[in-house]
């Protein structure tokens, strides 16, 4: 009996570490070309609440996934207009993009503030699901969940094995260099931020369709920037994310059991948990990666085409 | 479509000064389309915006003691990011400075303090312990970068979060007024631990003439001095700056607690000026928006005292959006992120040729 509740509480990690790693592996992704989009947090809020407004209004969880990832893209072609069409500073242009989505989310889902849907439900593989112990954190979480791991396994295998995430690796390394190899740099960077935003927005979307299924302004709560961290303590390996998010998802856990339990901490010592967290990782993780600087060479710059 | 970008060879001065002016039209016109999909008068949205917050005293005096703190924090802020460096967490510091001053007005609250030698010096003391506070919690990410290389950006950022939880847990229990009826809030603070207002009856209260001094000075160091050369070398040429031999460690160190102070500064003025006493929210958000008054100005400290008059406008005329348009804060929020899109745009509009090419791939 102790071992189902142990399996319970490893599934409610794996829940919290869902959003943590769908938009981190896409900010990854877009950081390997180069671009460090800061605005992480604006996607994702506007991911939640587009998303949030798709499902309800269609009944479908599918399409309000879809209309998540769209409202994330589109901030990262709002971003990507900015930062590598007008070679806007990408720091600035972050900030920008997550002020605006703040906002814009809290507009856009104000009329569905109080309103409620059904989760969607879990995978079920007859035999495999009710196997005792594990059946259910393997093979009976809910379809974000593998969606998470398969882009995961995806970007691992795209950015290492295939020629054109070489090139991606290429523009973020030395834009100078994959110019000059005739690589289209502009074009890489702008759909790298595409996909970091559809990964975004879809870790929005979890939040209001899976995580907690209602939408409320500001209910990101900071995850944007935790997932830009895990970039960073992933040294920006796709693998590291999953470690990283699971670690950053138990630590989220253990905060609510404790407050749960009252054990005599103040609540907002433990509520500051993960953002201490994120301070300790980053501190630790820096400056081990400084001897192999592992970060990509030319992140944050903007390119300029010579002439 | 792609856009391409030729250096400009030689800046104007009309260039330089109209940037920020067409990109505020710019903002107001998206603002305004914005307003009229969601089925608004656009017309009316802008008079109670721009125009009625300045046809009356008491509104003008309001936009000063809004403008106030958004020059404190975007003067320090001038200093960071013309040093490329990075400090987005000026609200935790702005806490900081509020909650490390304002604990100086609550235990000088019943008197016994101030029988011996009077209370002129608590006043003083609570500024400077607001100053003091926000430079040391600005001092955390800056010392993490320069001795682990950790990205002061997500540091600085974490800890507004923490600050935020800080002050919520202060107000809730050691601070707490005791005979407060057990709401999160301390005791509000002796006439002699609040800032003087410049006029009986008035709003306007000192600090508003502590932030023109800081702009003046700020403008002066940033131009005038050695120190203000070195931060803008380490910004726009760091390799000559460190063949110049200057400490680009120390240089960190320097303009993150310039900035921290002033967040903090900005903090304890807004606790002892214009709120008396702690709550759990003390800002409405003016470190982020700080972010945006600095670039809006830019990165000037006298384009700054412009700059937070406009985005001070934005909050009282959000305000009056809310009861005349049912327009939520959201709206305001969603204007300022706009706005600093369009100020980074008209940016590289100065400095760029910017070419539209039609057709053309890549």
């Amino acid at each position: 009996m102790t071992s189902e509740i142990f399996q319970l509480v490893l599934m409610t990690v794996v829940t919290a570490a869902t959003p943590l790693i769908l938009a981190a592996i896409g900010e990854l992704v877009t950081e390997r070309a180069g671009v460090l989009n800061l605005g992480v947090e604006g996607m994702m809020i506007m991911g939640a609440a587009l998303a949030f407004a798709g499902a309800y209004l269609t009944g479908s969880t599918t399409l309000g996934a879809i209309c998540g990832m769209l409202a994330g893209v589109a901030m990262a072609a709002l971003f990507g207009l900015l930062t590598i069409g007008f070679a806007i500073n990408q720091v600035a242009a972050g900030l920008a993009l997550t002020i605006f989505g703040t906002g814009l989310s809290g507009l856009l889902g104000a009329g569905f503030v109080g309103l409620k849907r059904d989760r969607p439900g879990h995978v079920h593989i007859p035999g495999l699901s009710d196997l005792p112990y594990v059946g259910q954190l393997f093979f009976g979480e809910d379809i974000f969940v593998y969606i998470a791991f398969g882009l995961v396994a995806g970007a691992a295998w795209f950015l290492s094995r295939s020629r054109t995430g070489l090139a991606l690796r290429a523009t973020g390394d030395n834009h100078q260099s994959a110019h000059a190899l005739g690589l289209p740099v502009r074009r890489t960077r702008f759909l790298a931020a595409l996909f970091g935003g559809a990964c975004a927005g879809l870790a929005g979307a979890y939040l209001t369709l899976a995580y907690t299924p209602f939408w409320s302004p500001g209910m990101t709560a900071g995850r944007g920037w935790i997932a830009l961290a895990l970039v960073v303590f992933a040294s920006w390996k796709p693998w590291r994310v999953v470690l990283g998010a699971l670690l950053f998802g138990g630590a989220t856990m253990l905060q609510l059991h404790a407050q749960a339990a009252s054990i005599g901490l103040p609540g907002q010592l433990l509520s500051a948990v993960p953002y201490l967290a994120t301070i300790v990782a980053l501190v630790l993780l820096s400056s081990g990666a400084r001897k192999n600087a592992t970060a990509p060479a030319a992140l944050g710059q903007a390119f300029i085409a010579p002439r | 479509m792609r856009i391409d970008l030729e250096p400009r060879l030689n800046r104007s001065l009309a260039l330089d000064l109209g940037a920020p002016i067409v990109a505020l039209a710019g903002a107001i016109l998206i603002g305004g389309i914005v307003i009229w999909l969601l089925g608004k008068s656009p017309a009316l949205a802008f008079q109670v915006y721009f125009i009625n917050p300045l046809l009356e005293g008491w509104s003008l005096q309001e936009l000063a003691v809004k403008a106030c703190p958004l020059v404190l924090i975007a003067v320090g802020l001038s200093f960071c990011y013309r040093a490329n460096l990075w400090n987005i967490g000026a609200e935790g510091q702005f806490i900081l400075g509020g909650v490390l001053g304002g604990w100086l007005g609550i235990l000088t609250h019943d008197e016994a303090y101030q029988g011996v030698i009077g209370g002129w010096w608590i006043l003083p003391t609570m500024l400077a312990l607001g100053v003091i506070g926000g430079a040391i919690y600005a001092l955390i990410p800056a010392l993490l970068r320069v001795w682990l290389g950790a990205s002061e950006i997500l540091t600085s950022l974490m800890l507004v979060y923490v600050a935020e939880l800080g002050l919520d847990w202060l107000v809730r229990g050691p601070f707490k007024d005791p005979d407060g009826f057990n709401f999160p809030q301390s005791v509000v603070f002796d006439d002699i631990a609040r800032l003087p207002f410049l006029a009986e009856g008035e709003r306007l209260h000192a600090g508003v003439l502590l932030a023109l001094i800081v702009a003046l000075i700020g403008a002066f160091v940033l131009a005038r001095t050695l120190f203000g050369f070195e931060v803008r070398l380490a910004g726009e040429a760091p390799r000559a700056a460190r063949f110049a031999g200057f400490d680009d460690r120390k240089l960190t160190l320097m303009v993150f607690a310039i900035s921290g102070g002033l967040a903090g500064l900005a903090g304890i003025v807004e606790v002892a000026g214009q709120i008396g006493q702690l709550t759990p929210k003390i800002s409405p958000g003016y470190g982020f928006t700080a972010i945006i008054v600095a670039f809006l100005g830019r990165l000037s400290p006298i384009g700054i005292l412009v700059a937070a008059l406009v985005l001070a406008l934005t909050y009282i005329g959000g305000e009056a959006a809310q009861v005349e348009l049912s327009l939520n804060s959201d709206m305001t929020r969603a204007f300022q992120g706009v706005l600093l899109m369009c100020v980074l745009i008209a940016d590289t509009a100065t400095r760029y040729r910017v070419r539209l090419n039609f057709g053309a791939a890549r």
